[in-house]
């Protein structure tokens, strides 16, 4: 049962499919870390964002890995315009509105979702989706190591970003201390709905590398929420690290307790995580408090 | 006694209703609306009075209807003992996942996930589980007697859930004038000042858990001996958990009657968008949502709460005299 030809290409795999949870994950960490609220339709944009792909797809002809360049910037816009006129303008800064107004959100536009393509599945057919590269130890799909990759592109912009532009040193100056930020002229409301945005373009983005080798429906992405909220709970809420190494984490213990226990309760460890970080240390693995 | 006045003539006004409406599908519609406000009303005590904003309310409706309808038809429990345990269930769940979140300390962002996924987990489990019929669901045995909760006529379960409402409301107003009541209300305004003055803020907030658990539990409850069949989607589906925290906030959050009225007015604008686009699937969620976000943004005291403000400004507005001290007063 332990033997390496099947534990190295499951853990192979765990990480392959961890990569994709974290990109989905900085998303909702980096939306906590500056607005310290939860965003609670990550998951509805996330589905919105697979009908983007699939849709690029079918009616534009746009292979994803192309697609990938038109969807982020318009769901970049999408999130800067909802929390810059619609969450921003009706919780009035109030936390617990915010939380609501994001969950009216999610429900609209998962319903949407629902109300105009029905509960169908969909997928599309792209000719690389069930290629591998062999790697010696594992056959790995090709979809899943390009996804793999791209994250960590990804990932080293958004470093970049906000390490080297006005912007990102304004995300930061906000995050630590919004009052002072605004003092020293920053619009706090503007880099609300940026920090929102790219929050948003992150889902883009993981969206496009899902879609070669995974299916969409309207609550899709509900699924990978709440794996994504299980990662920013283990890595530390507002942690950007924790968000990246719990999503490895959670996509080797995925992966393995799908081995050993089947399907349908590798997610029930996921969650067993979940309750055992909040009873021990709900602050997290990287995280300074809850 | 002179607390309890405005209960008694909302419930003697809505208990004529089946004396004179006789339309199946009014009645049907006010049973549902009532089983929501009671819903709602167990999120507004945790919420509403509490300041802890629950995103899962399912994981008590559900753990309500599977108990009363696991209870009857797995080990042949009578239905209002089932009913009874199903209350008792919820109320011992409110005070787990109350143990669990508020002794570590989780708050506003924190308790709304934490509560969302104890809803989904226990979907999760209830549909892979055996004993919930797993993917099947249970069915309730039609047998139409007193003895085993069922009744023929509608006007009856109306009345059996008008009766649970009222116990809420009473509850409820008994609350709002207790010190437990105070206690609550200032967990809500600050809890690091009401710890500072003494309040035991984890155990009141437990202990609003447990009350907040066995309403919406009854409520769940009652769906199951109303529907005579419960499953993971309808039990621990997001519907009810959007609906709970949707009735109180649209009528008035924190408030008495606020569940009640909000409860009417979702489950109008539900029907209304049926009769108007027709029966699609996700059209009243949609709408829901969109009312929920507009309340917030535009009345985020609900209809009571928009209510009272506008009835003060025009006492104002009426007697100039004494609006500027009002003013000052108010700071």
């Amino acid at each position: 049962m332990l033997s390496p030809v099947i534990l190295v290409p499951a853990i192979l795999n765990g990480l392959l499919t961890g990569a994709i949870y974290a990109l989905v994950a900085l998303g909702l960490t980096l939306i906590y870390g500056v607005l310290h609220i939860i965003n609670f339709a990550h998951g509805a944009l996330l589905s919105a964002a697979l009908f983007a792909a699939f849709f690029a797809y079918r009616v534009l002809g746009l292979d994803p890995y192309v697609a990938v360049f038109l969807n982020a910037p318009l769901f970049f816009a999408l999130g800067y315009a909802l929390q810059r006129f619609i969450i921003g303008p009706a919780s009035r800064g109030d936390d617990r509105n915010m939380l609501l107004v994001t969950l009216g959100i999610a429900v609209v536009i998962e319903n949407a979702l629902l109300y105009a393509f029905h509960a169908d599945t969909r997928t599309i057919n792209v000719g690389y989706a069930f290629e591998t590269i062999n790697f010696g130890i594992a056959f790995l799909a090709v979809p899943r190591v390009v996804g793999f990759i791209a994250v960590f592109l990804v990932a080293f912009a958004l470093w970049l970003i906000m390490t080297f532009t006005d912007t990102g040193r304004a995300i930061r100056a906000v995050a630590r201390e919004k009052l002072g930020a605004q003092l020293a002229g920053i619009d706090v409301a503007h880099i609300y709905a940026i920090t929102f945005g790219i929050g948003t373009a992150c889902v883009a983005v993981a969206a496009c590398l899902l879609i070669p080798t995974y299916y969409v429906n309207p609550h899709v992405g509900n699924a990978f929420v709440l794996v994504a909220f299980t990662i920013v709970v283990l890595g530390g809420m507002g942690s950007v690290p924790g968000a990246v190494i719990g999503a490895f984490l959670i996509g080797i213990v995925e992966s393995l307790s799908g081995l050993f226990l089947g399907e349908s309760l590798g997610q029930i460890g996921i969650f067993v995580i979940f309750i055992v970080v909040l009873l021990v240390r709900p602050s997290g693995l990287f995280g300074e408090r809850a | 006694m002179k607390a309890l006045s405005p209960i008694a003539a909302v419930l003697a006004v809505l208990a004529v209703v089946p004396l004179i409406v006789h339309s199946n599908v009014i009645l049907n519609f006010l049973v549902v609306a009532l089983m929501i406000a009671l819903a709602g009303q167990g999120w507004n005590i945790l919420g509403g009075y509490g300041g802890q904003y629950s995103f899962g309310h399912a994981a008590f409706f559900g753990t309500g209807a599977y108990v009363t309808a696991i209870l009857q038809m797995r080990y042949g429990v009578n239905a209002w003992l089932g009913f009874a345990a199903g209350i008792a269930s919820g109320a011992a769940l409110g005070g787990a996942i109350g143990a669990l979140t508020f002794r570590s300390g989780l708050r506003g962002s924190y308790f709304a996930l934490v509560t969302l996924a104890f809803a989904e987990v226990l979907r999760i489990v209830a549909s892979v589980a055996p004993i919930t019929g797993a993917g099947v669901g249970t069915l309730i045995t039609l047998d139409i007697s007193a003895r085993a909760f069922q009744f023929q006529s509608r006007a009856v379960f109306y009345w059996v859930i008008l009766a649970l409402v009222g116990v809420s409301l009473v509850v409820t107003r008994l609350i709002e004038r207790s010190r437990f009541g105070a206690w609550l209300m200032a967990v809500r305004e600050n809890e690091d000042a009401a710890a500072a003055l003494g309040v035991d803020v984890s155990r009141v907030k437990s202990a609003a858990m447990v009350i907040s658990g066995a309403m919406t539990a009854a409520s769940g409850c009652f769906y199951a001996q109303y529907f005579l069949f419960v499953d993971s989607g309808i039990a621990y589906g997001t519907w009810i958990s959007i609906e709970a925290l949707l009735t109180p906030i649209i009528g008035g959050v924190g408030t008495l009657f606020g569940p009640l009225l909000g409860a009417l007015v979702v489950r109008s604008l539900g029907e209304l968008a049926k009769l108007v686009a027709g029966d699609a699937p996700g059209l009243d969620l949609i709408i829901y949502g969109a009312v929920l976000v507009a309340v917030i943004w535009f009345s985020p005291r609900g209809l009571i709460g928009g209510a009272v403000q506008a009835h003060k400004r025009l006492l104002r507005r009426l007697s100039p005299g004494t609006s500027c001290a009002g003013e000052i007063g108010r700071g």
